[in-house]
């Protein structure tokens, strides 16, 4: 269904700031729409946006109905250790995905 | 030029008459001051990038950069985007901290109008900044059927 796509640098320099980007296939429906019918078409979005770095929490976005389609987000974090930056996205119908990379600082 | 500056704002009374309910610059007010609360807005620091036209409402590129080193004691807290003329007046809160390093997102947002964006920073310090862009916009979202 949803399908995730995250870019971060492999390996870093310890200290070096480093710039993520993210993409997420989801139609973020406003619930301002009608059908052809004339039918108003639900809300449908995704909520929330969390980055970890090793469990604790360097960047979060509240999204609105005013987020285009398949949300794209560019941030920056800290390569402070090696280990794993995972991604959520929570939303509307019980939406819900997550994602992780690892990295490697030196 | 000016014969397509009438047919556009033809255009545009046109959204006005069909979409009922949007944001009017008074809600954006609102919605700033829900998350501003008392304290005073500054112009400066936080820099609001959008394209000054864009021909697709459905998707317009847009980038907030805050000066600040990004220290424990010293770096932002948030950034609140808001419309004057979406159906909402808010768009999106990003929320970082010292462990972001850099005060720069970028995203692609939805424009249902010409109209202003303004971007509000909280710093570490409680203090609140904010810019504006003017954007035109020639194919508004949200209008197609599905």
């Amino acid at each position: 269904m949803a399908n995730a796509l995250v870019n971060v640098p492999q390996r870093a320099r310890r200290g070096e700031v480093i710039e993520i980007k993210t993409l997420i296939s989801h139609p973020m429906e406003t619930g301002y729409r009608r059908s052809q019918l004339g039918a108003a078409i639900p809300r449908d979005i995704i909520r929330r946006f969390v980055c970890t770095y090793n469990g604790t929490e360097v960047f979060r976005a509240d999204f609105h109905p005013a987020i285009a389609a398949n949300p794209f987000l560019s941030f920056w974090t800290v390569a402070v250790e090696s280990g794993t930056i995972a991604f959520q996205w929570t939303g509307d119908n019980g939406f819900s995905v997550t994602e992780s990379v690892t990295i490697s600082v030196d | 030029m000016a014969a397509g500056t009438a047919a556009a704002s033809a255009g545009l009374g046109w959204v006005i008459l069909v979409r009922p309910a949007r944001a009017t610059p008074a809600a954006m007010q609102d919605a700033i001051g829900r998350v501003v609360g008392a304290a005073r807005v500054n112009p400066g620091k936080v820099k609001l990038e959008l394209p000054p036209l864009s021909e697709n409402g459905n998707a317009v590129p847009l980038a907030v950069k805050v000066e600040s080193p990004m220290t424990a004691a010293d770096h932002v807290r948030a950034i609140h985007v808001f419309t004057e003329k979406n159906p909402l007046p808010e768009v999106v809160s990003f929320h970082l901290g010292p462990r972001a390093g850099r005060a720069s997102v970028s995203t692609r947002i939805r424009l249902a109008d010409t109209q202003t964006v303004v971007a509000i920073c909280e710093l570490s310090d409680g203090s609140f900044w904010s810019d504006r862009a003017d954007v035109v916009v020639t194919l508004a979202a949200c209008l197609e059927d599905a």
